[in-house]
């Protein structure tokens, strides 16, 4: 009964949807005042309506009604209840719904705000966003109705939403229960995070689309969608360092990026949102990019639809995907059109995309954010071949292939070397004029830092080339972005008299987007610190100890005092380790790694003990290759050296972007 | 906002250049094409109930009659129901239908019309032949090499999984895990053999 | 009573045997270990570098090394086997390919239309960099005519505040 309910509502959302873009349409090219405010009603709508039905998907599964499909399929008798609700974007099913939700809130949003100066834009922006909402909606109710039940039927068990013929409805007294990997809290957050970073985007590709429909193709539409970029891009840079973290603490192999194809689609849309961010700046100082700066948004929306389908259509299997589903033929059907319609628009639009100022020096500060745009197009090319290129190989030759991280890691490295010499030469270069002098003048003091920075690693005996490079280059974005700082408040010190920090403050603050940048390039390197730390340095062994024995890694030892089994809360049978670590002779704490077994799912998972300074961790697992007792355990202990800065840098880049799309009290949009 | 420096000598309009536009549709239909048969590949790659099954050959483990392992070809045991079952030997679940598969075929051996054939699913060699020792396994077995016979039946597949075929070799019946009973295994045999 | 001496001598040489027949599989076990030990058993690290360049030919997408599977725990035992019998580290990898196929490696090996995927993004890259280039100098032609049309350039902002007071300026008109 409240299944059908929770339906019912989805379908008269759909409907909504589809009426909203009917009118949305009429409402643009019959210029009806009426249409377009309709349409935005009609949308506003959508709103209160999905939630009514995610609440209701959220109250089935809080009260374990096994009979439908998907409640069976992610919970369990076991869960607590928080994990039955965040269930709700566990599976296929319902987090596609959750998109929905989401796509609705966001859409709502944008209508919500005052529309008087740019009334144009308005129906069209609405079109788009109703468009994918439908889609998603469409997608819920015709293949994977989060609502469907069980039913018993003469030929087997089938889901479905309304009784087949001659069928009773089955409920099972458990369900299978989420996979256990997913029930940990970094799981919880990096779905709903990265989603919001998807659906974000949707808005400013459907300004893009208004402005190149309506001929509007100034910067009125960056302008108006700048915070929207900004936020879009947090969320999905939290998501994917999320993963990160969750991938980390939970998978056990001691690493955070695996560059699984799953991962890669979600990382994709990152990489052009960034380029993005960066040449948005040009068109609005210099007017300039137009065209470059649409196709850059049109390639961020279908990426991200690109990534959703990746992820869960069955193209392509990943330890991430989703179970193969039906979705894919519509999935697909929607790509094509989006990515016909949007490049025909621009192709038709093009000429009245060019720029009113063109380019005075290769070394401006617009040259430069060019090059960045080059060099985050080449990662963007690496990674989508290489995940597209399986899937042709094994049309062509009939042969699956895995492109895996040797092939990533090799071919990106140098760009990404590039780009931090960019963060640490860019902001050192004006616009409209630069040349080699000019900047030049500007970099060699902090270049030459640098460059003793890396003489000292290198003094210091490390030896890789890669390393050495990196450092320096970390160095060097350091010192320039703390060096704009100090230029601009010092500049501002002794303009208004004001103390340095306050005035260094007051200057940031009326520059937000300008030094939220800054320290958001200063979290990239302290990233890169960790990033670094791990390629080249990390160092693992393995072995198994009898209790009392010990493993030596890395001027670490690590021995085994004891081990317990027993069951726990959750379903699970908990297998404890107890190590002590010491480096050399100074004991330094304990470690507890341990190896859950889930008893409804039959399925494993790893915690590692880690001990974290910021000079390294240590990463201890419990290996079953052999059983596992107080005769002899098998343990795997990692040395991860630096990898705490990764997580420093989010944290710091949270704050950064968060500065920079702070609202500022002048009027600007 | 921009700025205006010169209306006097504005830049000469060009629309995009034929070959960029030749260059961009045929890229992103070859992007589209290349989806659309992934996809019905990902579709496709499970065979269904009523489809005719595409043939394999199975190459044996080699016993002391066939050293090099005997080649079972499908398409040769046309007339005949065939039982195809995919297994391994680090798969709990398989050794639970193991003895009722072996049972099964024994009492069907003599009658000649049907074929068990056990296919090993990405295993090693010596546990396989170890699992088929431990349950006097007397029907044909062979590995998957390269998982090509595998992929034919299911892309996703996991084990044990069984495919029935009928005489006219179609497919009739998938079990998905493994069967509870001999009797389940002839009550989805005997009306095929029934059939013409 | 001669059968009851005879009986006691038989068993007596039964036992006898039975202690020989005991020595002999202790005797050979003790001689293997030292023979075994002339060949240690690879070490788990040994074994893990290997497996990590490899992946499971079942699960998607997961290093031989990490993964949980029993067959995966197969898999490293015919790896620690092999490495016994002295293969290398190549011999082993090409076992897995001909049993499990090319996906078991980490990249796709560098045959036939593989190269594709080596050739391809550099190439793209290299082409849009051209791209830029072009760009790049029809912009500073254009430019040029623009600066001879006007007579100078703007004189670069040698302050950035000031620089940065007058944009702001600019904005708020």
């Amino acid at each position: 009964m409240i299944a059908d309910f929770g339906f019912g509502v989805i379908v008269m959302t759909f409907l909504l949807a589809l009426f909203s873009v009917g009118t949305a349409v009429y409402g643009a090219l019959a210029k009806s005042y009426r249409g377009a405010e309709s349409a935005r009603r009609a949308m506003l709508l959508t709103f209160p309506l999905i939630t009514i039905s995610a609440f209701t998907l959220i109250y089935l599964l809080a009260t374990s009604h096994y009979e439908l499909k998907y409640v069976y399929s992610v919970t369990s008798n076991s869960m607590p209840m928080y994990l039955k609700i965040t269930a709700l974007w566990g599976g296929q099913a319902g987090s596609l719904l959750f998109w929905s939700w989401l796509m609705s809130a966001f859409a709502s949003a944008v209508t919500l705000r005052k529309w008087e100066r740019d009334r144009e834009f308005l129906p069209w922006v609405i079109v788009v966003s109703s468009v994918t909402l439908a889609f998603f909606l469409a997608l819920t109710i015709f293949f994977e109705n989060p609502f469907a039940r069980w039913w018993q039927t003469a030929s087997g068990e089938v889901a479905a939403m309304f009784r087949p013929a001659g069928a009773t409805l089955l409920t099972p007294s458990d369900g299978m229960g989420l996979n256990p990997l997913l029930r940990h809290p970094g799981m919880i957050i990096h779905p709903p995070m990265l989603y919001l970073g998807f659906v974000s985007f949707v808005i400013p590709y459907a300004f893009a689309i208004a402005a190149l429909v309506t001929g509007r193709t100034d910067d009125r539409w960056i302008r108006l969608t700048r915070r929207w970029t900004l936020v879009a891009w947090l969320f999905l840079s939290l998501g994917l360092v999320l993963g990160a973290r969750w991938a980390y603490d939970v998978l056990g192999w001691g690493g955070y990026w695996g560059w699984d194809p799953v991962e890669i689609a979600a990382f994709m849309p990152w990489l052009t949102g960034t380029a993005f961010l960066h040449s948005v700046m040009i068109q609005e100082k210099r007017g300039m990019l137009k065209q470059w700066n649409m196709l850059l948004i049109i390639l961020t929306y279908d990426l991200v639809i690109f990534g959703t389908f990746l992820t869960r259509s069955g193209v392509l299997s990943s330890v991430h995907a989703f179970a193969q589903s039906a979705i894919g033929p519509l999935f697909f059907a929607f790509i094509g059109l989006t990515l016909i319609s949007s490049v025909s628009l621009l192709v038709y639009r093009w000429n009245d995309l060019k720029a009113e100022v063109e380019m005075k020096s290769m070394l401006s500060r617009e040259a430069l954010f060019l090059l960045n745009n080059l060099l985050f197009m080449g990662v963007l090319i690496v990674c989508f071949w290489g995940v597209i290129f399986p899937l042709i190989s094994e049309l062509v030759t009939n042969q699956k292939v895995t492109v895996g991280p040797p092939f990533y890691e090799r071919a990106t490295a140098p760009l990404f070397g590039a780009l931090m010499l960019l963060m640490g030469v860019a902001p050192l270069s004006a616009w409209g004029h630069s040349t080699f002098k000019t900047l030049g003048r500007a970099v060699w003091k902090p270049a030459l830092v640098a460059a003793l920075v890396g003489i000292g690693i290198f003094a210091a005996g490390i030896h890789n080339v890669v390393a050495l490079i990196g450092f320096g280059l970390v160095a060097l974005v350091i010192l320039v972005t703390l060096y704009e700082f100090w230029r601009g408040g010092m500049a501002r010190h002794r303009t208004t008299g004001e103390n340095f920090f306050l005035a260094l403050w007051r200057l940031a603050g009326r520059n937000r987007r300008r030094y939220g940048g800054y320290l958001i390039h200063i979290s990239m390197v302290l990233m890169a610190i960790g990033i670094l730390g791990m390629q080249v340095f990390q160092t693992e062994t393995q072995g198994t100890i009898p209790q009392g024995g010990s493993l030596a890694l890395a001027g670490y030892t690590v021995k085994f005092d004891s081990v317990a089994q027993f069951d726990s809360a959750g379903g699970r049978n908990v297998t404890r380790a107890v190590v002590s670590v010491y480096k050399g002779d100074q004991y330094l704490g304990d470690l507890h790694p341990r190896r859950d077994y889930f008893y409804e799912s039959g399925q494993p998972m790893t915690l590692p003990g880690v001990r974290s300074t910021l000079a390294d961790d240590l990463y201890v697992i419990l290996v079953d290759w052999q059983p596992i007792s107080a005769i002899g355990a098998t343990f795997k202990v990692y040395h991860n050296p630096l990898v705490n800065w990764l997580w420093i840098g989010s944290l710091v880049f949270i704050f950064g972007t968060l500065a920079a799309a702070w609202p500022e009290k002048d009027v600007e949009s | 906002m921009s700025e205006n420096v010169n209306n006097a000598i504005r830049p000469p309009k060009h629309p995009v250049p034929l070959w960029a536009q030749i260059l961009v549709w045929v890229g992103l239909l070859g992007l589209l094409a290349v989806l659309a048969l992934a996809l019905k590949r990902s579709q496709q790659g499970v065979v269904r109930v009523g489809d005719t099954v595409k043939d394999f050959t199975l190459t044996a483990f080699g016993d002391d009659q066939h050293p090099d392992g005997q080649q079972i070809r499908l398409s040769d045991l046309h007339g005949k129901v065939v039982v195809i079952n995919f297994w391994a030997s680090w798969c709990k679940p398989c050794e639970q239908e193991a003895p009722d598969l072996e049972a099964a075929w024994r009492s069907y051996q003599s009658g000649g019309e049907v074929v068990f054939l056990g296919v090993d699913y990405v295993d090693t060699e010596p546990e396989a032949r170890s699992y088929i020792a431990k349950f006097d396994i007397t029907y044909p077995n062979g590995p998957d090499l390269g998982t090509r016979i595998s992929q034919a039946f299911n892309r996703q597949m996991g084990v044990p999984e069984t495919y029935i075929v009928d005489r006219q070799g179609k497919l009739r019946y998938i079990q998905i895990g493994p069967f509870q009973s001999v009797a389940e295994i002839q009550a989805i045999i005997n009306p095929l053999l029934v059939e013409k | 009573m001669q059968l009851a001496t005879f009986n006691l001598q038989l068993e007596r040489s039964m036992k006898r045997n039975f202690l020989f027949i005991l020595i002999i599989p202790l005797l050979t076990l003790g001689l293997a270990q030292t023979v075994r030990a002339q060949q240690p058993t690879p070490s788990d690290d040994e074994v893990n570098a290997i497996a990590r360049q490899l992946y499971c030919p079942v699960c998607e997408n997961t290093p031989l090394d990490v993964c949980p599977t029993q067959a995966c725990a197969q898999w490293r035992d015919l790896i620690r086997k092999m490495l016994a019998e002295g293969k290398s580290a190549e011999e082993i990898r090409q076992y897995f390919v001909e049993n499990y196929g090319e996906r078991v490696l980490s990249e796709p090996p560098r045959t036939g239309l593989n190269w594709l995927v080596y050739i391809l993004p550099p190439v793209a890259f290299l082409a849009g960099a051209y791209i830029l280039y072009r760009a790049f100098r029809s912009w500073r032609a254009l430019d040029k005519q623009l600066a001879v049309k006007e007579g100078s350039a703007a004189p670069p902002a040698e302050d950035e505040y000031v620089a940065r007071l007058e944009d702001e300026l600019l904005k708020r008109n």
